[in-house]
């Protein structure tokens, strides 16, 4: 028999295929059992995909080391020079690490990484939760098609482009004075990014304005899935709002807050471009975070040594940061 | 459901004031780049005479074409390669079950909690002997690593999923492995594939640390990279920044409303992975 027949009277295995394996299986044999070519031993075939499998890795394996390991590796390498990127390298053992625990400026990108967790993660996850709590109910329909769009609209948009857009916003004459001004609160006007007291609070929202819609969704895609005689079931027991927002709802919704308190640390500490198109890091050192310090360190003042150590401590804390949740998500299951 | 009416209606408030502040930052920008491009624009309100020839004046200073066909290309360089290898990956890894994917998979784990930033410095230098400095290779090489152990987790997430009694029926009735890839898995991993692709799409295209670091002309960016570069050209001309910004984001945004259940779709899936 030849290919082109088998190919033939191959159906497509289909969704209810999926579903019964045994049916998809003898759906995919049809029209083959015939051919009956001399089939390798067991152990012949099953090195044979081994070594194919093994084939089939190599390739996106030859990209991830080369550009994730090896660098990592050359990382931590560099980390323990004194290198200006060019001319000869100085060993100086822990020395960079050093530095960056007790140079104060780099010890404040650190903190301020660490501040930036209340905007990125805090206020979205629960902004998100009251936001979810509120609409759960809403029925499916133009509007609710309209706000899940807007809501995901900070998801898609580049985060440079945010960055300016909220530049604006912020300005002496921007969006946000304007309005403190129409509503006679006038006097609270200033340039929020170039205040030392205002600048983090200020970038730290726009991380707010970036990722609440994404909680927001999500956390309403976890009540979805709550069975709603539990939510009946505490109604009738005279709960009110809150005791079914603690007893039913957060505990339902576990999985997703330890997903997106994961995603929304990591985004914060290692926070980059929104930093760096509105106020690189300034005024002073107040809104310094350690994406700004490592590009500064090594492409602006040729620390290329303690930049990469700082990177392998920004790698640190992320792994300090996500691990512990990860377990605590997995060992409550 | 037992619904509580006050309930709805402040759910109902609340989520319009929330639309309103989401949109806000993006209406103050439009505002803004209707200005007149020579002056400091004035507040949030429509212009009494909107510039929109200042549409016109970013598009040509800022290089939109070149812009487009830039990011396309890094697009189209870090996409389908990308979903190749992690299919083959995700295939060997979820349905092979291949001796030592463990390990490997362990690896690519550990991989996605890695920072851009912890590895950008060895990456230049990387780039650097490569010859590779200034060019869109120089990014689309580096982001198809980058974003590998995403794409293998999230594609052998699907091959676990799928019975192996499909390969093994697959296999009896004499289907090389990959007459089995190509007639029977590539047509199943098709949801899982389309949304990686946006995911990667999206990130490409929004991608800012790369393009800045790699390349110096904003002319070879992403349109994310390029737009870091007006910011210093157009410190004067506020209008004309916030058009760009706006011509820039324009693209992503169409195609996000058209296709725009799929992109959430992608998303949500994407943080559940991710």
């Amino acid at each position: 028999m030849t290919n082109d027949v088998r190919t033939h009277e191959n159906p497509k295995p289909t969704a209810a295929a999926l579903r019964r394996p045994d049916e998809g299986a003898h759906a995919a044999g049809v029209g083959t059992s015939a051919r009956r070519r001399g089939r390798p031993s067991v152990q012949r075939s099953a090195r044979h995909r081994l070594a194919i499998g093994w084939l089939f890795v190599l390739p996106a394996l030859a990209f991830f080391g080369t550009f994730v390991i090896y660098p990592l590796i050359t990382a931590v390498q560099y980390s323990f020079y004194r290198w200006n990127g060019i001319g000869a390298s100085t060993w100086v053992g822990v020395d960079n690490y050093v530095r960056v625990f007790t140079d104060p400026e780099l010890l404040i990108s650190i903190v301020n990484a660490l501040i930036l967790i209340v905007f990125f993660t805090v206020i979205p996850v629960a902004s998100g939760l009251a936001l979810a709590t509120l609409i759960r109910t809403m029925r499916p329909g133009p509007f609710a098609t309209v706000a899940r769009t807007v809501l995901f609209l900070p998801q898609i948009i580049p985060l440079v482009a945010a960055g300016i857009a909220w530049s604006w916003m912020y300005a002496q004459t921007g969006t946000v004075n304007t309005l403190l001004d129409s509503v006679g609160l006038g006097f609270l006007a200033r340039s929020w990014l170039a205040g030392f007291g205002t600048a983090l609070p200020a970038v730290g929202l726009i991380g707010s304005w970036v990722l609440t819609g994404l909680c927001t969704i999500l956390l309403l895609t976890g009540i979805g899935k709550i069975d709603t005689s539990l939510y009946e079931a505490a109604r009738l027991d005279g709960a009110g709002w809150w005791r079914e927002f603690v007893t039913v709802t957060l505990p339902g919704l576990r999985q997703e807050i330890a997903v997106l308190v994961t995603i929304t640390v990591i985004a914060a500490l290692s926070s980059f471009d929104i930093i760096y198109t509105t106020t690189k890091g300034g005024p002073g050192t107040s809104t310094l975070v350690p994406g700004i310090s490592i590009f500064r360190l090594a492409f602006t003042q040729s620390e290329v040594g303690l930049a990469s150590a700082f990177g392998i401590i920004l790698l640190a804390l992320v792994l300090l940061a996500v691990l512990p949740i990860q377990l605590l998500a997995r060992e409550r299951d | 459901m037992v619904v509580n009416k006050t309930e709805a209606v402040i759910g109902r408030v609340v989520l319009v004031v929330v639309l309103i502040l989401t949109l806000l930052p993006l209406a103050g920008m439009l505002s803004g780049a209707l200005q007149p491009a020579d002056r400091i624009p004035d507040g949030f309100s429509w212009p009494s005479d909107p510039q929109w020839g200042n549409f016109a004046v970013a598009f040509r200073t800022a290089h939109v074409w070149e812009l487009l066909g830039s990011s396309t290309l890094i697009v189209l360089g870090v996409v389908p390669l990308s979903l190749l290898l992690s299919t083959l990956a995700g295939y060997a890894l979820g349905n092979l079950r291949i001796a030592g994917g463990r390990v490997v998979f362990v690896l690519l784990l550990l991989g996605l909690t890695i920072p851009f930033e912890a590895i950008i410095i060895p990456i230049y230098y990387e780039i650097s002997s490569m010859g590779l400095l200034n060019t869109q290779w120089a990014v689309i090489l580096p982001l198809i690593g980058l974003y590998m152990p995403f794409s293998v987790v999230w594609m052998r997430a699907h091959f676990v999923g799928v019975p192996t009694e499909l390969s093994e029926a697959a296999r009896i009735d004499g289907a090389s492995v990959f007459q089995e890839i190509r007639r029977v898995q590539i047509p199943l991993a098709m949801p899982a594939l389309s949304s990686l692709a946006i995911l990667l799409f999206l990130w490409t295209w929004n991608q800012f640390l790369l393009p800045l670091v790699l390349v110096d002309d904003p002319d070879k960016r992403t349109m994310a990279g390029a737009l870091g570069a007006f910011q210093g050209q157009y410190i004067n001309q506020l209008p004309l920044l916030f058009a760009g910004a706006l011509i820039i984001m324009l693209p992503t945004i169409v195609i996000y409303v058209i296709f725009q259940r799929q992109f959430i779709k992608a998303l949500l899936q994407g943080a559940v992975k991710g």
